[in-house]
């Protein structure tokens, strides 16, 4: 999958989760960016991510993704054939 | 909001939760409100999410408390001030096999192993009746699923030792105290988490990374069961069903088809399903549900369908028996008022989506599940909790529905009557044109089965129909129709033969499944327009009256024909003047053969 699909499709998940249609992501978006990502919408945003990618994160990495790109390489290279 | 009734999309749920909930508080439903207080064992913040959803959706307004993670017992036993100032009107505690803190271990004697369960149990106990003296309220406690692995392998579950047998006696000690006690409710998740999966529900990765004792996806089922009972509880059951027959109750149409036609009994895998599901609902009314019918069919037909020898259910069992061809939103709402209760407290099953779709149009509130195939009847019904069982109830709850009653009976009067918006809603689109070789086994078909809507009930032979076909001195149509919800097929059947300037009818039949629909008007419109092309000056329509086809006795007086004479034995015949036609489908868009080939 390319870079920039991967993106659209973050897109439209983040839009859905934080009910918010003025987030366009970036490699550089950190939870900071939005006011409603806290720890527990992360939930939620990772298990949307990991259905809509049809991909699941590994533990460790759930907690250590720093920003957007982080999570959008790991996703780049999982969904890989 | 159908999304919110079973069975539901759980991911959909989870991703659009927020805007749900901003549909729904924006949607001008007077809600209860109500304070409750969530003890928890675990992470309990998306368990409120989706609890405060389905309680909205069920016409009440929560306001929660929750306690800091795991905290429960503490909460429990010593209230802060918070707690206290809050002062809940229902309290629930959200404990799972995570919170067992005394477990059995393999070198346990029988004595130690029963001393521990006491402990366990004691903890409990000693809470609920702290909850109880402080806040006079109902509780709900989580029973406990079954552990995820079993050390002992099968011996697990009968093994004193064993976590499954344990989890099993606790579990037992708490049905009997909800049994001798008033305004005690177990959520039942052993049931639930077997039912979604236990080994996905227990996915370890969700406790270790963020505390949930189940999994995220789990969530909703978990707090659509919850909800069933504090919905319950509040006095927002529903009251009745109101029962369609044909496709529901039995397989088949029992006006079509006969009463030995109908699929109902222990003959086949079909007529086994239904009679599963005849008892099923039997058995509700033993619960105090009230069973009504709503059905289209003569009234002499339903009842002689419900008299099948092989059923469960019989026409005594029925408070009201609505089976006419009214439109069944209006039926729906005389139910309510003969019955003196609110339309939005009444069950609509019906197999039929277009008939669901009307009645939730122009009834708030009432609820029509999705009854796709009857071997889902039951699960769906019973999923949805609409008649969960509690016996806590509240006179001023009372009064407040009937006060609602009367606002909402206003209400919907004043929607009712907008019909031809329902049926442009449909976005129906018809294919009527002359016979194609490839439905000329459907039309045959057709010709034979139908008996209801069908003014000359003459039968036509496949050798027969292809005389037809071929002749040039036949004005043929036949009528396809689709809309939103899907391909009806090929459901009406029109044939003239020309003589000079006349056209005689001898054929003019639909499929019972899209009365109501105006499809007759676009096959008459269709049929005008051939007599023009044609040199046609008038149409000659005959009715001749049998058992079962007496709701077309005045179609072709519902088309504007000129009834020119009747006999004693009822047959009539009707004349039209082809040049004053004026066409009578505003609804359905209509194309020809060209569209399909």
């Amino acid at each position: 999958m390319d870079t920039n699909t991967i993106y659209a499709k973050l897109n439209k998940i983040f839009r859905d989760v934080f009910d918010d249609d003025s987030i366009t992501v970036n490699p550089k978006t950190t939870a900071d960016d939005i006011d409603d990502w806290d720890s527990l919408e992360h939930i939620t945003l990772i298990s949307a991510v990991e259905r809509e990618f049809k991909m699941k994160f590994k533990m460790g990495e759930i907690s250590s993704m720093k920003n957007v790109g982080e999570m959008a390489d790991i996703i780049a290279a999982r969904t890989k054939l | 909001m159908t999304e919110l009734e079973y069975p539901f999309d759980s991911e959909y749920i989870i991703k659009k939760r927020k805007s749900l909930k901003r549909t729904l508080l924006a949607d001008g439903t007077k809600r209860l409100k109500k304070k409750i207080a969530v003890f928890g064992g675990s992470t309990t913040n998306d368990i409120v999410v989706y609890l405060e959803l389905f309680l909205l959706n069920n016409g009440i307004e929560p306001e929660f408390y929750q306690s800091e993670y795991a905290q429960y017992w503490q909460d429990a036993m010593f209230p802060s001030d918070e707690l206290l100032n809050f002062n809940p009107d229902i309290v629930f505690i959200h404990t799972t096999n995570r919170n067992i803190t005394n477990y059995p271990t393999t070198s346990d004697s029988k004595e130690t192993v029963n001393t521990k369960l006491e402990n366990e149990y004691n903890k409990f106990q000693q809470m609920w009746q702290k909850i109880a003296e402080t806040y006079h309220c109902p509780i709900i406690q989580n029973n406990f699923e079954m552990p995820y692995y079993r050390l002992m392998g099968n011996k697990d579950c009968s093994d004193y030792r064993g976590r499954s047998n344990f989890v099993t006696r606790l579990n037992d000690k708490f049905y009997e105290y909800a049994e001798k006690t008033e305004g005690f409710y177990i959520n039942d998740i052993n049931f639930i988490s077997a039912s979604y999966g236990l080994k996905a529900w227990s996915n370890p990765e969700y406790w270790n990374m963020y505390k949930y004792a189940m999994c995220i996806d789990a969530i909703p089922e978990f707090s659509f069961n919850l909800a069933n009972i504090i919905k319950s509880v509040f006095g927002k059951n529903k009251k009745a069903l109101a029962l369609d027959l044909d496709n529901t109750l039995w397989g088949g149409v029992v006006g079509d088809d006969g009463v030995d036609g109908i699929q109902i009994g222990q003959e086949t895998g079909v007529s086994q399903s239904y009679y599963e599901f005849q008892e099923y609902i039997k058995s509700l009314k033993s619960l105090g549900v009230i069973l009504t019918v709503c059905s289209k069919n003569d009234h002499e037909n339903a009842v002689a369908g419900l008299n099948h020898p092989e059923g469960a259910l019989k026409p005594d069992d029925f408070i009201i028996i609505k089976a006419n061809w009214e439109n069944k939103d209006r039926n729906i709402l005389e139910i309510a008022s003969e019955l003196n209760i609110l339309p939005d407290s009444i069950v609509f099953v019906d197999d039929n989506p277009a008939e669901r779709e009307i009645v939730k149009a122009q009834i708030k509130g009432v609820s029509a599940p999705t009854m796709d195939s009857v071997e889902n009847y039951i699960t769906t019904l019973d999923r949805n909790g609409y008649f969960e069982v509690t016996n806590f109830s509240e006179d001023d709850l009372k009064r407040n529905e009937m006060y609602k009653a009367n606002a909402q009976r206003a209400a919907q009067q004043a929607t009712f009557g907008n019909y031809e918006d329902y049926l442009l809603s449909l976005d129906m689109t018809a294919v009527i044109d002359d016979f194609l070789p490839v439905y000329l086994q459907r039309i045959t078909q057709l010709s034979n089965k139908s008996n209801q809507f069908n003014v000359t009930t003459k039968r036509y032979t496949p050798t027969e129909m292809e005389e037809v076909f071929e002749n040039n001195n036949y004005i043929r149509l036949y009528g396809k129709l689709v809309d939103k919800f899907g391909d009806n097929g090929v459901v009406s059947v029109v044939i003239g033969k020309k003589d000079s300037k006349v056209l005689n009818m001898e054929l003019w039949l639909m499929s019972c499944r899209v009365l109501k629909r105006d499809m007759e008007f676009a096959m008459l419109d269709r049929l005008v327009e051939r007599c023009r092309e044609q040199g046609i000056e008038t149409i000659k329509g005959y009715y001749y009256p049998t058992a079962k086809n007496n709701m077309v006795r005045d179609l072709y007086g519902r088309f504007g024909f000129e009834k020119i004479s009747e006999d004693s034995d009822g047959n009539t015949v009707w004349q039209l003047d082809v040049a004053s036609y004026q066409n009578k489908n505003h609804v359905i868009k209509v194309e020809d053969n060209s569209s399909i080939q």
